[in-house]
């Protein structure tokens, strides 16, 4: 069964986490990467790459440009 | 028919450095690029570079960083045999620039060619430099890895002029009854050819730096592992690692995965900058002048850039 939006977005709070020191919690759908998060554009290739270990979906660097928030991230990999 | 005399191994006899006298820091670049210190050593590690004048050719840096490996290893130019020149940012493509290190050096009549295997190239041409000595076909060779790369950069393109710098860094190898130079592991993936290119003759360096970091901070510890492995060595065993430095946060994403917790990561990037095929020897040499590593130890080099290629091996440091 697939994960759910809640699951994915616990997932991708740790891994930010993990790579930025950014506290989970403000890990929310609304924030924005680089206007509320601060992270910058290697950090969210490493994100991606740790993203598509835990849920098995590849973010291309092509795509990776057009998320630029946590829920963006969200929709792409349920989708 | 017979064939030349094997020599049981090779091994590093010594290293020799150069960098340009001109320092350019972060600051320096602010003045000219939409930039500041802050973003550049968040991304790329580097507090500042060195660029060499328009009057210091890469040869003139090459043979500098030749002649020091030279004098240190205490062997005259005569015997050396075979000169090899790791480099990416020759301004001419005729005449190769190890001909002309080596006749400045008053090496007499050595073989001599150019490795382009862009950032790679010095593991690539000391894979060679081990195989000759081994095989007979040379006793001992100058490798060195030479870039004038603030040639090929774009000064107005922050996403390369803030990386990219100028330096070169040599090896003198010879024949060794033990093994000082392990089995390379090399490979490319020109799938990603475009990754990192200079188009044509009236274009500059340009790199897609989400595609490289992507590439490098997944495809490349395994790779460093094989090196080991191919050598017998644990990467527990290692005193140093000193992998091209491209950028530090490359270095210290294969440094946390490798395992290799007595060694000492190389980081000279912070004061040097990226100089591709110069790098790995600029770092070692200024590394074991620091006394931050040992002679003795072992090391793990392990290259990577253009092409995109890579090579990495284990070796003892002189």
């Amino acid at each position: 069964m697939a994960a759910s939006e809640q699951e994915i977005l616990e997932g991708l709070g740790k891994i930010i986490n993990e790579i930025t020191g950014i506290p989970a919690s403000d890990v929310t759908p609304e924030k924005n990467f680089v206007d509320d998060l601060d992270i910058d554009s290697l950090s969210m290739v490493e994100i991606a790459v740790a993203a598509q270990d835990e849920f098995g979906v590849e973010i291309p660097d092509d795509q990776l440009k057009n998320l630029k928030t946590v829920k963006d991230v969200l929709t792409f990999i349920q989708a | 028919m017979k064939i030349s005399e094997i020599a049981p191994g090779s091994r590093v006899l010594a290293l020799g450095h150069y960098q340009p006298a001109n320092v350019v820091t972060n600051d320096d670049l602010a003045k000219t690029m939409d930039t500041n210190d802050e973003w550049i050593q968040s991304r790329v590690g580097i507090k500042e570079r060195r660029v060499a004048p328009d009057s210091e050719s890469l040869e003139d840096m090459a043979t500098i960083a030749g002649g020091k490996a030279l004098a240190a290893s205490g062997l005259s130019p005569d015997d050396v045999d075979l000169v090899i020149v790791a480099t990416c940012t020759l301004e001419s493509q005729i005449p190769n620039a190890s001909a002309i290190v080596a006749h400045r050096l008053g090496i007499k009549a050595p073989g001599a060619f150019d490795v382009n295997a862009a950032c790679a190239g010095f593991c690539y041409a000391l894979a060679t430099a081990d195989t000759a000595v081994r095989a007979g076909s040379a006793k001992h060779v100058l490798v060195i890895g030479a870039e004038k790369l603030s040639q090929w950069v774009n000064w107005t393109d922050r996403a390369t002029a803030v990386i990219f710098a100028d330096g070169a860094g040599a090896a003198v190898v010879g024949p060794s009854d033990t093994p000082g130079i392990g089995p390379v592991v090399w490979g490319s993936a020109g799938d990603k050819a475009d990754a990192i290119r200079i188009q044509d003759r009236t274009t500059f360096l340009h790199q897609e730096g989400q595609t490289v970091f992507r590439w490098a901070t997944t495809a490349l510890y395994p790779v460093a592992l094989e090196a080991c492995s191919r050598a017998g060595v644990d990467p527990a065993e290692l005193s140093a690692f000193v992998p091209h430095q491209a950028n530090l946060r490359i270095i210290e994403a294969i440094a946390r995965k490798l395992g290799a917790d007595k060694a000492v990561v190389a980081r000279d990037i912070v004061n040097a900058g990226n100089t591709s095929a110069a790098s790995i020897p600029l770092a070692l040499s200024r590394m074991l002048e620091r006394g931050e590593v040992r002679s003795g130890g072992l090391a793990l080099i392990l290259g990577f850039g253009a092409g995109l290629t890579y090579a990495g091996q284990v070796i003892e440091i002189p």
